[in-house]
């Protein structure tokens, strides 16, 4: 069957003047449409790149990206991105930066009234409708990515990327962040790949977590399937076993096994794929409980 | 109440400072400048007189502005006397021919202020025009950078008034016209101010598109901006900083070149001022070119200031502390 978002066995190399880079190699990972995914990984494992690669801001070495059963090679509106510091430019307002995607976006396609409705309705998805003519500089952290997000989202995209959304907020904005973004996955129903430091927040949002091995040449660790219903509730989750255990899996991973990828029984030469079960850790209720 | 008027006393005595700050220590030092200069002066004897001290110069000052209301007295009477004449002509015979002549008298130090201000803004708003473009193409591809860097950097350091002999040669061959829109002499100190306004804005300019922040780029290319939109949308508002610094610098050196540049090609201007009083050799002459010597210095502060203004009213960044 043919797969929504397929990234097959890409890798990327980087050349600078003082030599080489290999960045990835081998990266193999099929989404769903509808999926939550989301890289986890040290600092410097190429999550980044990954996400580059997909968006088409970066060109791969070998391998390919396809979206929809067409190879991505440029960057598009169809696999919109949130970026960590917002991106908003400075010198719009909070309504002029997501009116100049979709204007440019739904150029000839929409009539005046409706991209007035269209870029209200992706800032009232975020809460806010209220800030629409304040400038970037005025308003919050929190609010500037919410910013972001709605700018992003109000391209349609196929993908929604989202490169370390929260990173840079404060835990209590983090959380609100988040759970608004639960409650836009939901309503939309939209493919989301998040790329991510914080592993209470990958195993929340995301149906899939994928983990980086480090560089060089990264590639994925394991993949760990988060079998939890929807909604979900961060404050009911604290007590669940399937959440913590997760959380557990992807801590191992990080803290444990990282420094020896060996110990997860994977040679860095062999591509990670995510058919090999033996490579899938499956978390269902049952095995779980 | 104590503590109160305690804490006023306190706030009161913070305020002083301030206000030194603000106003008497620069008065200070244009007091303390004035007497140093005043006492120098009196020590320097010259073939042409004593160096001029401040209080020469004001009434230098004065006597330019009076024979510059002189002239347009006389200006005014000229023409009065041909309207007469003219109407003179017309009551004896209606079909005669009229000629209207301008008056021809000597430019006043506010004329030639006029000229010089007049030029200046034309070289640098050539200059602009073409490094403005020029500066976000570099910035916007390597490639384009490669080529013209070299051009640049081999011209940059040329002083534009080793270009004067080649612009007047070359504007007397090619600007040939029955009814010259311009003069001969304005083109050449215009274009000199032009060869010397480029560089500085090019430079600038590069340096602020190449530095946009490169997530802002990214949006711009995921929304799949046209390669025009995405100019006026996201390279010149963020580059709009460097682009003015850029503009101020070649202002400034475009202003104090064009001065030279009007004495040595006695074009007229500020710069034919002072050296048609140089020529002169009166009493008064070294007052009087001290008197051109800082109307320069403050018009090019006020050009300047104009600058910031407009960099002020253009810039989205109404927060930045401009210097």
């Amino acid at each position: 069957m043919q797969q929504f978002l397929d990234i097959s066995q890409i890798s990327k190399t980087f050349h600078t003047d003082s030599g080489s880079f290999e960045a990835l190699r081998n990266v193999d990972l099929k989404i769903a449409e509808g999926e939550f995914v989301s890289l986890i990984g040290h600092s410097g494992c190429g999550k980044s790149t990954v996400l580059n690669l997909v968006a088409g801001l970066l060109e791969v070495t070998t391998g390919g990206v396809i979206l929809e059963g067409k190879e991505i090679d440029e960057p598009g509106p169809d696999r919109a991105v949130v970026f960590q510091n917002h991106a908003l430019m400075p010198w719009l307002s909070v309504y002029d930066n997501v009116g100049l995607a979709v204007k440019t976006v739904f150029k000839n396609q929409k009539s005046k009234q409706e991209m007035h409705d269209w870029i209200m309705h992706n800032l009232e998805l975020v809460n806010m409708t209220h800030a629409s003519n304040k400038m970037p500089h005025e308003i919050s952290g929190g609010m500037k990515q919410r910013v972001g997000i709605a700018r992003a989202l109000s391209m349609q995209p196929k993908v929604l990327l989202m490169d370390e959304p929260f990173g840079a907020l404060d835990a209590l904005t983090r959380a609100q962040l988040q759970d608004s973004t639960m409650d836009i996955h939901r309503e939309l129903g939209n493919t989301v790949i998040m790329i991510t430091h914080d592993v209470d927040e990958a195993v929340l949002l995301s149906d899939r977590i994928v983990m980086m091995t480090n560089g060089p040449a990264a590639s994925i660790g394991q993949i760990v399937d988060v079998n939890l219903p929807r909604p979900r509730d961060r404050l009911q989750l604290a007590e669940n076993a399937q959440f913590n255990h997760c959380r557990r899996l992807v801590l191992d991973f990080l803290y444990a096994a990282h420094s020896r990828p060996d110990v997860v029984g994977l040679d860095e030469d062999t591509p990670a794929d995510i058919d090999d079960k033996t490579n899938v850790v499956s978390t269902d209720a049952s095995e779980a409980a | 109440m104590i503590a109160l008027g305690l804490t006023q006393v306190k706030s009161a005595g913070r305020q002083v400072p301030r206000l030194l700050a603000k106003g008497i220590i620069p008065a200070l030092g244009l007091s303390m400048f004035l007497l140093f200069w005043h006492i120098v002066a009196g020590s320097i004897n010259t073939s042409l007189g004593q160096f001029p001290g401040p209080a020469q110069v004001w009434t230098q000052s004065q006597n330019l502005y009076a024979e510059h209301l002189e002239q347009r007295e006389k200006a005014e009477r000229f023409y009065e006397r041909q309207e007469k004449r003219n109407a003179d002509k017309l009551a004896k015979n209606p079909d005669a021919v009229i000629k209207h002549r301008d008056y021809t008298g000597k430019p006043t130090f506010l004329d030639q202020i006029i000229t010089s201000l007049y030029t200046v803004m034309f070289g640098f708003l050539l200059a602009s025009l073409l490094a403005i473009p020029l500066g976000i193409a570099c910035g916007l591809s390597d490639r384009v950078y490669e080529a013209v860097n070299p051009i640049i950097q081999l011209f940059k350091p040329v002083s534009p008034l080793a270009w004067l002999p080649l612009v007047t040669m070359v504007v007397s061959a090619v600007y040939v016209s029955e009814d010259p829109l311009f003069e001969k002499s304005f083109l050449n100190s215009a274009f000199t101010v032009a060869l010397c306004c480029i560089w500085p804005t090019v430079i600038n300019t590069t340096v602020g598109v190449s530095g946009i922040d490169k997530d802002l780029v990214n949006v711009g290319r995921v929304i799949k901006l046209a390669p025009f939109t995405n100019v006026t949308k996201i390279v010149l508002p963020s580059s709009i900083p460097m682009i003015f610094t850029g503009l101020r610098l070649s202002l400034a050196t475009g202003w104090m070149v064009l001065i030279a540049a009007e004495m040595l090609a006695q074009n007229p201007g500020l710069g034919k001022f002072i050296w048609d009083e140089f020529q002169n050799g009166s009493s008064n002459s070294l007052s009087r070119i001290m008197v051109a010597v800082i109307t320069i210095g403050f018009i090019g502060f006020l050009l300047d200031r104009a600058m910031l203004l407009i960099q002020r009213r253009v810039s989205w960044d109404k927060q930045a502390v401009l210097r």
